[in-house]
């Protein structure tokens, strides 16, 4: 079947897309972009959340017939072209990020967070990341790295 | 900065950046924006996709597998068996027992059988389900302890059951010590995963001249390629590995998972094949931690003093060996922690049974060994009517004690310090009282973990052993490539290893070595790949030292070249010149030149082993 859909504020169309796909594998395979991650691929682990139509989804859960014609924002779209959202800033100079397999997902999280509560508590923090995984950094820097930004945003 | 002005004897370090600071991780901008190249992230025009089948049982005869309708699928292109394997059938990091494809017999569920190639990876799926395998099931064993110590137990390898056994005595009654106070007791250690995030996967490119390209996640590059080599029956440099991006590792990388299996596909279909393990295959696609029943036996004086300990370990190693020789000999030689005991007895098995194969897990046979042993220090505090913490510092290692392999600890060994400012920290704050628990505050957060029910707050004190590097004496070295140019004006180094970058930040050290060294601001990072020298595996926590060493040894290389040309040119002692902050400064003379004017156009490259 053919799917059409906005990425990032841009128009896309896949053609010959199995009924089976996931929306992730569209944005991977088909659409060129892979900064949502393949870790769990069953809404486990968080690594490939992205909003759709401004509500965050784990894109591995979400046919990719139900994102036609609808509106969707990856981690590759967080910013302007060359530029860093202030949460991919302090993820890398907090020590956030390490292998990188879980952050793209735990950076549109945290976006998503600030968006709705500028100034979070941790335990708000907590449970707003509660459906991320990170094998490698045991979250405290995670944590840090939220804090970071929303005091940045709070400037 | 005013060179007339500055101080000769303590030249300004003005390279911002090197040891000692906290640079950020040179590809940390590309990972929150989504644009590090992972292993699963590959793509190759006219690119088919690779999918393992994999065996239902965990120990079965393979009478017949018949592909024949899995190649009638539409967008197929290869369906491949052990018949198809060119060279070695099997491989292994210490013993070369693990089939590539099962070749007759299966000896642990999640066995590859067969692999499939096709243009969409559910069409790979489905042709994989189209093989017919006629298996006669056999009855598996389970059991590790049984698997080496009862006779009856089939032998599921042809040399028995025993991958290695590890015995250690120390001191006059190893075996007959006796002493006032004694407990005993048997400890289960379930197995774990590594569960790292970027699962098993790569892209293996035929080349031109017959070999292959692969991107792949590992640990080891250059033992891929021996193995790869072996099974493909090609000279290893036909085999080229780059390593693409991995997402974690913690030891699941160091066996071979898609590696042969890819190869085959492409140099068979003369395409790109990229394969890529889903969650579920990841858990039969990696080794596991070794599960481990051990038995304890520990004699103390009334003073909590130890007077012996006496140890069997059983480690289930799974249907293959992966390191399994090596997890037995540090479960063995760390089997008593780090405590003084005079008298010392162990026996640790590492064991072929029908369970998933277990290998490398950060600890590595220390973590198995220290559950069991710290058991029991808190057994015999309790039996003695001590504080466990006080009790494991009487008996805590210092430097100059004896290790129950008659290694002798040769430096600073602040085991006790370290109890007792442990000890010392604050309790955390106390728990409300009353009221429902924040959900947020408890074990899992509100991962539906726990609602409360069962939850039980305690304060416990453990303390551990594990080699740095690799163990019991092993071979081990890196080779590091630094080069150093003027690029648009400015001193650059291109430093090039095979070491592996999972995530724990060699590639941030690297860059900070080198600008320590050879006083330059910008550094690059070459991808590893194999045509440089092996790097050895990143694990047991060693690159630090071993590539950390060999870049700094390199870069010592460079700069003693660089010093003679400075030399040539200005006068003076090589001993007195040092480079810094892209500058070439002299003790009594400040800064002699620019590093950019005295490289000129001239690239300066060392490699060292």
């Amino acid at each position: 079947m053919r799917i059409s859909l906005t990425v990032n504020g841009e128009e896309h169309t896949a053609d010959d897309v199995w009924p089976g796909e996931s929306l992730l594998y569209v944005l991977r395979e088909r659409l060129g972009l892979p900064g949502s991650k393949n870790a769990c691929e069953q809404g486990e682990c968080g690594s490939c959340t992205v909003y759709l139509d401004d509500v965050l989804v784990c894109a591995c859960l979400v046919a990719a017939g139900q994102a036609a014609g609808r509106s969707v924002r990856t981690v590759e779209g967080l910013a302007a072209k060359g530029g860093l959202d202030p949460v991919q800033r302090t993820f890398v100079a907090a020590g956030a990020v390490q292998c990188g397999f879980c952050t793209p997902g735990l950076v549109v999280a945290a976006h998503d967070l600030l968006r709705r509560t500028p100034n979070p508590s941790d335990a708000e923090i907590r449970e707003a990341l509660a459906g991320n995984l990170c094998r490698c950094t045991g979250y405290e820097t995670i944590l840090d790295a939220v804090r970071a930004a929303a005091a940045e945003l709070a400037r | 900065m005013s060179t007339a002005s500055q101080a000769p004897a303590a030249p300004v370090t003005s390279t911002r950046g090197g040891v000692g600071e906290s640079p950020p991780r040179p590809d940390g901008i590309l990972k929150v924006r989504g644009e590090f190249a992972y292993s699963s992230d590959l793509w190759a025009d006219d690119m088919l996709w690779g999918t393992t089948l994999r065996s239902p049982h965990p120990y079965a005869r393979i009478r017949r597998i018949d592909v024949s309708q899995a190649l009638t699928v539409a967008g197929v292109y290869a369906v491949l068996t052990s018949d198809d394997v060119p060279g070695s059938p099997l491989f292994g990091l210490e013993h070369r027992d693990q089939p590539v494809l099962a070749t007759g017999v299966v000896r642990y569920q999640g066995e590859p059988v067969a692999i499939v190639a096709a243009d969409h990876p559910e069409t790979a799926r489905r042709a994989a389900h189209r093989i017919t395998v006629d298996y006669e099931v056999l009855e598996p064993v389970t059991d590790a302890e049984a698997a080496v110590s009862q006779p009856a137990v089939a032998a599921i390898h042809p040399g028995g059951n025993l991958v290695r056994h590890v015995r250690i005595r120390h001191g006059e009654h190893a075996e007959d010590a006796t002493a006032p106070v004694v407990v005993t007791g048997r400890y289960e250690v379930g197995m774990q995963d590594q569960a790292f995030l970027g699962p098993e996967s790569g892209l293996a490119v035929p080349a031109e001249d017959g070999g292959v390209r692969l991107y792949v996640a590992t640990q080891w590059l250059h033992v891929d390629q021996r193995q790869i080599a072996a099974a493909l029956d090609m000279q290893p440099d036909r085999v080229r590995i780059t390593l693409a991006g991995v997402g974690g590792a913690f030891g699941a990388r160091e066996d071979l998972s898609m590696q042969i299996h890819a190869c085959l596909l492409a140099l068979h279909t003369g395409k790109p094949v990229k394969m890529v393990y889903n969650r579920e295959e990841s858990f039969f696609g990696h080794v596991h931690r070794h599960p481990a029943t051990l038995y304890y036996e520990h004699g103390a004086e009334r003073d909590g003093r130890l007077v012996y300990v006496r140890t069997r370990i059983y480690l289930d190693g799974g249907a293959y060996a992966s390191t399994t020789s090596a997890v037995a000999g540090n479960a063995a030689t760390l089997g008593v922690g780090p405590y003084d005991v005079p008298n010392v007895s162990v026996d640790c098995y590492g064991a072929y049974t029908n369970n998933p194969p277990c290998g490398a897990m950060r600890g590595f046979g220390a973590v198995q060994a220290c559950f069991g042993y710290e058991s029991q220090m808190d057994k015999l505090a309790h039996a003695l009517g001590m504080d466990p913490v006080e009790l494991r510092v009487r008996n805590a290692v210092a430097e100059g004690s004896v290790m129950p392999t008659g290694q002798v600890v040769d430096s600073a060994a602040p085991v006790a310090e370290l109890l007792r400012r442990v000890a010392a920290k604050p309790m955390p704050p106390a728990l409300p009282a009353e009221g429902a628990p924040d959900l947020r505050e408890l074990p899992g957060g509100v991962s539906n973990t726990t609602h409360g029910e069962g939850v039980r707050r305690g304060i416990g004190y453990a303390v551990g052993i594990k080699n740095v590097c690799f163990s019991e004496g092993f071979d081990d070295y890196s080779t590091a490539r630094v080069r150093l140019e003027v690029i648009a004006g400015e001193p650059v180094a291109l430093v090039h290893t095979a070491a592996a970058e999972v995530g724990q930040g060699l590639v941030t050290l690297l860059g900070q070595i080198v600008r320590s060294e050879l006083g330059v601001q910008r550094v690059t990072v070459a991808p590893a790949d194999t045509t440089i020298g092996s790097a050895g595996s990143s694990s047991a926590s060693r690159q630090s030292y071993m590539t950390g060493g060999a870049v700094r040894a390199a870069c010592e290389a460079v700069r003693s070249r660089v010093v003679d040309q400075a030399v040539a040119r200005f006068g003076g002692r090589a001993g007195d010149l040092s480079l810094t902050g892209g500058k070439v400064i002299s003790i009594g003379r400040g800064v002699l030149a620019d590093l950019a004017d005295v490289l000129g156009d001239e690239a300066v490259e060392e490699t060292v082993e």
